[in-house]
């Protein structure tokens, strides 16, 4: 579903400031995979999602989703088969606009804006039962603000919107860092049955390394712009936080794991 | 007494100068409230589309005609703008000070349009007992429907009602979504520089339509007519917020408290001449007003962000 191959992006190239954020980077990803990725702070985790999204293009090498090479299409252009929560709540909605609005914007995600009403009556009933699944009480709230929301239920209407056309492939960065622990389980709960009814191809980063085992089917892990760690199968439903500490040292050479990863 | 008696003597004028700026003020509201843009190309724009109006006529147009050649060329200007900002990356700031700039050049020319004698001309006179006219500031307290106010009101409401329609439409709220939050927008598929080149040709053709209304309004059109139209339209955008911003929730009624906003404006304005101030002082005024509605919510943030502010997320 997604092939990321051997994609390099350095910023601010040529002066003091110069950063090789990720350094030849290859990845596959099959259909309904379900990827968590972690590493500590600048590995390059945000700009791999990034570059996948679009927001920047790579230096060097291809990304293709869904079989069509998406490496030079404007970030608008390839929205179409991507669907993403980012790691602030404000990022994700427009909080000036209703969560309705919201929802009719992501709704048309791909599709061409005309002149045609930018909500539909039918569309309230279908976003309505939609809220409800969410279970926090915005299905009565269709018309309020999004700016009114907590950060908790912006990432999940952010999520909702990012499922409403399904995605290829959906993209979560770190979505839940900025929440209360509480909340953050609520959407992470909320998430994985999202990515479960509809079979999403997804890549999640956190830095919560029990997060990062206990979902999905596989775990990257990168470090100065690499992958470092790439764990699937039976040894990923396996693995415990120590183990992953282990081979982490293996793999870079290096016993910085510990404070990098978890203090990250 | 009589300052007063004098001063709602001149209410009419302010109504019929204040409805014309206020399609300027809902030209502004597009681009500053909506699109989150200061956009100073209107400066230029404003007096464009008085010169082209005022030209067109003059040559015999169709008043009706020549007020829609006002409002493409308005649109076009906008499009520079855009086009400056978006596809030559230049701060949208810098982008409207540049065609604004170019416009005052192209505006004295266009002004000698149709004149063997000149090159380049910085007024153009239009006689309401000469020219085909669509409005004069003559018939101002005329019971009759010669009064401007009897083409101003219908004019004002089908700006604002066919603004509302359109923001409603798919188009109209990806717009919106692009004020709001341009990687929202581009996360949601919309392309946002399009978005913006279109909010300021929608704009920019506004800010023409109340240049080619007042150039006949007034009986002319000048080169300096559109001088610190940036800044009385967003004294009317935030005077209109300022007053009744709690209680118009609705779009339309936004756009309309803008208009109501430029009314107020000009019936302070008038007042204050009859006080006894010069009418060259009115650009100062004007300034000290919008910097201070301006600054006050900065500070009330400022006051505010105290309590709030404190354990924002962090940043990746
Ligand atoms: N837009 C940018 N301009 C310049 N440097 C950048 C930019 N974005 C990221 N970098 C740099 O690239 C490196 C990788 O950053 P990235 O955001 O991908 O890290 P990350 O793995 O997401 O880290 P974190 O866990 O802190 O979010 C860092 O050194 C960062 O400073
Ligand atoms: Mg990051």
């Amino acid at each position: 579903m997604l092939d990321i191959k051997g994609v390099s992006k350095t910023f601010n190239p040529g002066t003091i400031n110069e950063k090789a954020a990720l350094r030849s980077v290859s990845l596959h990803l099959e259909d309904g995979d379900f990827v968590t990725v972690i590493g500590g702070n600048g590995a390059g985790k945000s700009t791999l999602l990034n570059t996948v999204a679009g927001t920047y293009f790579p230096d060097a090498g291809t990304i293709t989703i869904g079989g069509v090479d998406v490496t030079r299409l404007p970030e608008h252009k390839r929205a179409k088969y991507i669907g993403r929560v980012f790691q602030d709540p404000m990022t994700g909605t427009a909080a000036t606009m209703q969560i309705e609005e919201n929802l009719a914007l992501a709704r048309r995600r791909g599709a061409s804006r005309t002149l045609r009403p930018g909500i539909t009556r039918a569309e309230r009933g279908e976003y309505r039962e939609l809220l409800k699944t969410l279970d926090l009480g915005l299905e009565d709230r269709l018309t309020a603000k999004v700016g009114l929301l907590s950060g908790g239920q912006r990432q999940a209407l952010t999520l909702l919107m990012a499922s409403l056309v399904k995605p290829k492939l959906l993209l979560l960065d770190e979505h839940t860092a900025a929440l209360d622990p509480k909340t953050a389980a609520k959407v992470l709960d909320a998430t994985e049955k999202i990515v479960q009814r509809d079979h999403l191809t997804t890549l999640m980063i956190t830095h919560n390394m029990r997060d990062a085992i206990v979902h999905g089917n596989r775990l990257i892990m990168m470090y100065e712009g690499r992958i470092a760690l790439d764990i699937s199968g039976e040894e990923k439903k396996k693995l415990t936080v120590e183990d992953l500490l282990a081979k982490f040292g293996q793999a870079t050479g290096s016993d910085e794991a510990d404070d990098k990863l978890l203090l990250g | 007494m009589d300052l007063l008696l004098s001063f709602f003597n001149s209410l009419p004028n302010a109504v019929g100068q204040g409805l014309i700026w206020g399609i300027m003020a809902i030209g502004v509201y597009i681009t500053y409230r909506i699109l989150d843009v200061a956009d100073l190309t209107v400066d230029g724009s404003l007096t464009t589309g008085g010169a082209v109006c005022a030209v067109c006529i003059t040559m015999g147009w169709n008043p009706w005609l020549s007020l829609l050649a006002a409002v493409l060329a308005g649109m076009l200007a906008g499009l520079v703008t855009g086009l400056l900002h978006t596809a030559c990356g230049i701060p949208a700031i810098l982008a409207g000070i540049l065609t604004q700039l170019a416009l005052y050049s192209l505006n004295l020319r266009i002004m000698a349009i149709g004149d063997p004698n000149a090159a380049t001309k910085a007024t153009l006179a239009l006689s309401v007992d000469n020219d085909q006219l669509l409005l004069s500031s003559r018939y101002i307290r005329y019971t009759t429907l010669e009064n401007p106010l009897v083409l101003l009101i219908p004019v004002t409401l089908l700006v604002i009602a066919l603004l509302y329609w359109f923001f409603g439409t798919e188009l109209g709220s990806a717009l919106r979504a692009t004020g709001a939050n341009q990687a929202m927008a581009r996360a949601q598929g919309i392309n946002t520089s399009f978005g913006k080149v279109l909010g300021l040709v929608v704009s920019n053709g506004l800010v023409a339509l109340s240049g080619a209304l007042l150039a006949q309004y007034q009986g002319s059109a000048t080169n300096d007519m559109g001088r610190g139209a940036i800044v009385i339209g967003l004294a009317a955008v935030i005077i209109g917020e300022v007053l009744l911003s709690r209680v118009f929730r609705n779009f339309a009624l936004k756009l309309l408290s803008a208009v109501i906003g430029a009314i107020i404006y000009y019936a302070v304005i008038t007042l204050v001449l009859r006080l006894g101030l010069e009418s060259t002082d009115l650009k100062l005024l004007t300034a000290l007003v919008v910097a201070i509605f301006l600054a006050i919510p900065y500070w009330k943030g400022r006051y505010f962000s105290k309590h709030f502010r404190r354990g924002g997320a962090s940043h990746a």
